[in-house]
Parts: structure tokens; C-alpha cells; sequence
């Protein structure tokens, strides 16, 4: 064991930043280390924002996405059209999906995917949210934006079948030839789906 | 003749037996000799791992560590790959980095495991597979599936994800969720899955099967014709189109429900597939061969596949052949050793006597292994 050189508080400054994704216990050390140099223009307002964080931000219960407001930014948007909602698994899929821009809608967070190894059912994500949404009217269609894992197409079956009989139009993402690609280098999985989601030209 | 495709250095750090280890290849093949527990199937397994799964061991990765080690191992190989020169490094067994094993090729990140099949393939025959024919389906489907990986890189992914999603089934089941949604959605995904890995699988054994048509003369004259064939699934049902066998598998999923809960696990499906192999001339089951016979059909099927992987990649894959030349007789080997050369790809060897391999002398590098030191012998045979 290493001989420790730093105090508890350095320390546990350290071990928190690790659990941080995309953070191991060596880029910690190096974060930690850089932001006690940089105290002043770095650590304060670090602080300050974690502080104004805690404090504010929240969950909306509409929608499920994160914000400092509820309802969120997004479902509170009089310029989107809330007739459409996005259902995506996290909120970085729809921060995904916001980069892109291509759709000004609604949106609709799940908080993960089924998984019966992990033991995510149905009662552990937001599904009923989206049915209740979906009930009280006024909603066209449902864009099943999941990931195109086993775990999420399950998903998104699932939600397809708990939206039965309810008017309203049910789509999903389209698989397949991604932009710029060439079909010599895809897969026969991606190809195949790609020829069976053809569309009019 | 397809491209070489050789190993010009192996370096290994703290990998079994070895703290410390360069080897340097000339380009031939390589030829490990040496006694029992020398260290030389190490090597082998270590070259092994330059492709993707858990290597020709299927090892546990902190048990590959060298004992006394503080975090995993790790190698490092230059290859004059399929996509010319290239530098893999791997790592696994380090504690503090979780089960996975990482990949480094050119020396960046791998995105996955599996970019390693774009610069070199690798097959292997160890004497673990003798018992192959006689042994548990399940060893032949794992057989198989690593032939397939070599021509279909995205077999591992599929087999994976369809094995993720039938754990997940059984788990509902047992804990009697019968929630008819989630079982659909499920069912549905299981069924496109089992289709794919049955399909790969056919349509790998039906390439394979031409070439062992096809084998040479001389390799005909001297190792058994193989006839081999998939059963246990769908095995009625092979002309129907793709989405037609999902539907069915998908209907007789939803139907077994019961069935399989009762029993604990999926009754059907490619997970109970098996490897069917003959003896083509007596029409004989592989299993009911002579030991030595089924030597023969074994090394006969792993050269064929190498053939397969030669002639659809462009470049023969490294053969690892560990204690080959065990019940082989000599003109067998002499003949083994025409097919090697032939492929065209490097093949690496071991056994415990170089005498063994004196028909390749001039063709091949021999390499003596002694308690982990290794010295290049000058063959005196």
C-alpha cells in the first residue's frame, strides 16, 4: 500500500470525482489537483453550480426530463408542437436528439430500457407516464426513439402493445444505411433492414 | 495465393509463466519444442489472444496473470495483418480495470474486440478439442460458432445478444411474470436473433461442406472426408424464407411458455443446435471413430475452415496447432505440414520433440522452451 500524502478532505475530494463516468482513479487525482490549483476562477463557481444544482434542479413530472423547472423548458415550449412525443430511454438521448434539431416536439423520458437481468420492469420505468399522457388526448403520434439494442426494441414492443386500441399513430426510428455510409461495408443485419424500411423517393 | 498474413514480434509482460518475454519471428512457421510444463501451449494462448473471445483456453482473465504480479498482463504482438502492418496490444487481469479486456491497435483504443478480425484471423486445434465428437453439444456449437466468427465477424455480437435475451426470458419465467407484453417483445427479438445465428450458421456450413468436397488428393489420400450438418432446429424448415421461420419460432415461443418454465430453461432454439460430423467414406458417426480417426477428422475439418477463411478474406489465418503431431502417424504429419504450407498462412506448433517436426526443417523456425526462457535451436536432427 502507498503512503498517502494527501489530507481526508483532498482525499475524499478525489474519490468523489471518481465515481464521476468517464473518470477513473487517476484522472480524478489529476481533476482534484487541478482544481485546488485553480481555486479561485475554477473551484468557486464549480461549487457554486453543484450548489445551484442540488437546490434546483428536478425531475419533470410530465415528461421526466431534467430541469429547474416543472413542468421542463421543453413541455412548457409554447412554439413545439406537443401533439408528437418522443420517447427516448435517457435524458441524453433526447439532448441527443435536441442537437440534431430536426423535430421541434415533445418529448418523453423513459429511465431505461426493460431488462429482466437487471431486474427493470415495466413498473421501474416511465411507462404508464406516457400512457396516461397519451390518454388525456390531444396527442397524434408516438416516435419510438430507442436504441436499436435488443433490451431497447423490446422496449419499444412493449410500449407498442400498452398503446394498443389508443388513436394514435406509433412510429420508430428508421434502421439502416447511416449517412455517408456505403453499402459494401455494412453488415447484412443492417442492410437487410435498411431494404425492409425502404421508403418513396 | 492469398496474402500472408504473419506475427513478426510477441512480447508478453506477466502472462502465465512469463514476467518478461520478446520473441521475434522470421516469417515462417514457428515450431515450439520443449517438456511438459515448459511454457510453450502459454505461448500459443497468448498469440490466441490476439483475436477476439477468451482465447484457445477460454481463460479467466486474472488467472492469466502471472502469479506474483501486481495488476493483469499484458501482450503485444507486430503483425503484418490483412490491412498491412499493424501493432496489437491487449491487457486484461488489472483488478482495478473490471473483467474487461482491452484492445489497442496502431496504438489507439479498439472501438470493439471484434476490430481485431480485421487484421488477423486466428484458428487453433488444441488437444482439449479431441474429445470434441464425443464430447457435450455444446462444445461443437462453440466450435462452430468460432469457425462462423471467422468469416462473419458479427456472429459473436448476435449469439451474445441472443443469449443476454433468452437468460432473460427464463428469468420472467421463473419468477412467474407472465406479463404477455414483455414476453412478446422478448419472443420477438429472440426469434429475429435465432433465425440470424441459425442462418449464419447454415449458410457456414454449406461454404464449409463445399471445400471438404474439395479437399486436395493427397490430403484426401490421407486424412478422412468429414460430411457435416446442423440439427436440432428449425432443421425441417431451412427453405422457408427468414421472416417466415422468425414468425413460427416466434408463435412456438409464445406457446412454450408453460413448457419451458416447467423445465427451467428455453427448450428450443440455435442454443440447442448441434454439430453433426461423419466419417463420409463408412458413413460413420465422427463419436464411433478410433481415437486416431477422429484426430484425423478433426485437424481435416480446422484446415478446411482455414481454407474457407483464406479463400473469403484474401489472407490465411495463423493456425495454432498445440501438440499436433500426437497421434498423427508420420505420413499423416508429412502431409499435415504440405497442407500448412500450402495455405499459405503461418502456422505455429508445439510438441515435445523436435524430431517430431523434422520434415520442416528449412520451412520453419524452432524455437526450444525451457522453465519461460525461449532459444532458437539450430535443428540437429
Amino acid at each position: 500500500m502507498a503512503k498517502r500524502v494527501t489530507g481526508p478532505e483532498i482525499e475524499r475530494l478525489i474519490q468523489l470525482l471518481a465515481r464521476i463516468p468517464g473518470l477513473g482513479p487517476r484522472s480524478a487525482r489529476r481533476a482534484a489537483l487541478h482544481l485546488i490549483k485553480k481555486k479561485e476562477p475554477l473551484l468557486a463557481p464549480l461549487a457554486d453550480a453543484l450548489a445551484v444544482a442540488r437546490d434546483k434542479v428536478g425531475v419533470c413530472s410530465r415528461c421526466g426530463n431534467v430541469d429547474t423547472a416543472d413542468p421542463c423548458a421543453v413541455c412548457a415550449d409554447p412554439q413545439r408542437d406537443q401533439s408528437v412525443i418522443i420517447v427516448v430511454e435517457d435524458v441524453a438521448d433526447l439532448w441527443a436528439l435536441e442537437r440534431a434539431g430536426a423535430m421541434n416536439v415533445a418529448y418523453h423520458v423513459l429511465g431505461g430500457t426493460l431488462s429482466p437481468l437487471d431486474g427493470v420492469g415495466p413498473d421501474d420505468l416511465n411507462i404508464a407516464g406516457l400512457v396516461e399522457r397519451v390518454a388525456a388526448g390531444g396527442i397524434v403520434e408516438i416516435v419510438l426513439a430507442v436504441n436499436a439494442t435488443v433490451e431497447g426494441q423490446t422496449t419499444a414492443h412493449y410500449i407498442t402493445d400498452r398503446l394498443a386500441g389508443m388513436d394514435v399513430k406509433i412510429t420508430r426510428l428508421a434502421h439502416g444505411v447511416p449517412v455517408g455510409g456505403e453499402l459494401d461495408y455494412l453488415d447484412e443485419g443492417t442492410l437487410s433492414a435498411a431494404l425492409r424500411a425502404r421508403t418513396n423517393f | 495465393m492469398p496474402d500472408k498474413v504473419a506475427i513478426g514480434r510477441l512480447s508478453l509482460t506477466d502472462f502465465r509463466n512469463y514476467s518478461e518475454l520478446t520473441l521475434r519471428f522470421a516469417g515462417k512457421h514457428v515450431v515450439f519444442t520443449g517438456n511438459n510444463g515448459a511454457g510453450k501451449t502459454n505461448l500459443l494462448e497468448a498469440i490466441s489472444l490476439l483475436s477476439p473471445g477468451r482465447g484457445m483456453r477460454r481463460i479467466t482473465y486474472s488467472e492469466a496473470a502471472r502469479e506474483g504480479s501486481t495488476g493483469g498482463f499484458t501482450l503485444f504482438a507486430e503483425v503484418e495483418g490483412m490491412a498491412g502492418p499493424a501493432t496489437i496490444g491487449t491487457t486484461a487481469g488489472d483488478e482495478a480495470e473490471g473483467g474487461q479486456r482491452r484492445v489497442r491497435i496502431n496504438g489507439a483504443a479498439a472501438r470493439t474486440n471484434e476490430a481485431l478480425l480485421d487484421h488477423v484471423r486466428i484458428t487453433w486445434l488444441t488437444p482439449a478439442m479431441d474429445g470434441l465428437f464425443t464430447g457435450p453439444a455444446g462444445d461443437r456449437r462453440r466450435f462452430l460458432d468460432r469457425m462462423v466468427l471467422a468469416v462473419d465477424p458479427g456472429h459473436g455480437r448476435r449469439v451474445a445478444d441472443y443469449e443476454k435475451a433468452m437468460r432473460g426470458r427464463n428469468r420472467l419465467l421463473s419468477e412467474g411474470r407472465f406479463d404477455r407484453a414483455w414476453l412478446e417483445g422478448i419472443e420477438a427479438q429472440l426469434a429475429e436473433l435465432a433465425v440470424a445465428i441459425a442462418v449464419a450458421r447454415q449458410d457456414f456450413v454449406r461454404l464449409l461442406t463445399i471445400l471438404l468436397e474439395r479437399a486436395p488428393g493427397e490430403a484426401a489420400s490421407r486424412f478422412p472426408k468429414a460430411a457435416i450438418k446442423l440439427t436440432g432446429f428449425m432443421d425441417d424448415q431451412q427453405a422457408l424464407a427468414a421472416s417466415d421461420m422468425e414468425t413460427r419460432f416466434a408463435a412456438s415461443l409464445a406457446e412454450s411458455r408453460w413448457r419451458d418454465e416447467a423445465a427451467g430453461r428455453m427448450l428450443e432454439g440455435p442454443h440447442r443446435q448441434d454439430l453433426e460430423v461423419v466419417h463420409a467414406e463408412k458413413s460413420m458417426p465422427a463419436a464411433q471413430s478410433s481415437t486416431g480417426e477422429q484426430k484425423a477428422l478433426l485437424v481435416g475439418l480446422v484446415l478446411a475452415h482455414a481454407r474457407l477463411v483464406g479463400d473469403l478474406t484474401g489472407a490465411a489465418p495463423i493456425l495454432l496447432l498445440d501438440e499436433i503431431a500426437a497421434h498423427l502417424d508420420p505420413s499423416r504429419r508429412a502431409t499435415l505440414f504440405s497442407i500448412i504450407d500450402d495455405l499459405g498462412g503461418q502456422a505455429f506448433m508445439t510438441g515435445t520433440d523436435a524430431a517430431l517436426f523434422s520434415a520442416l526443417e528449412g520451412r520453419a523456425q524452432f524455437l526450444s522452451v525451457n522453465a519461460g526462457t525461449v532459444t532458437e535451436t539450430v535443428f540437429d536432427g
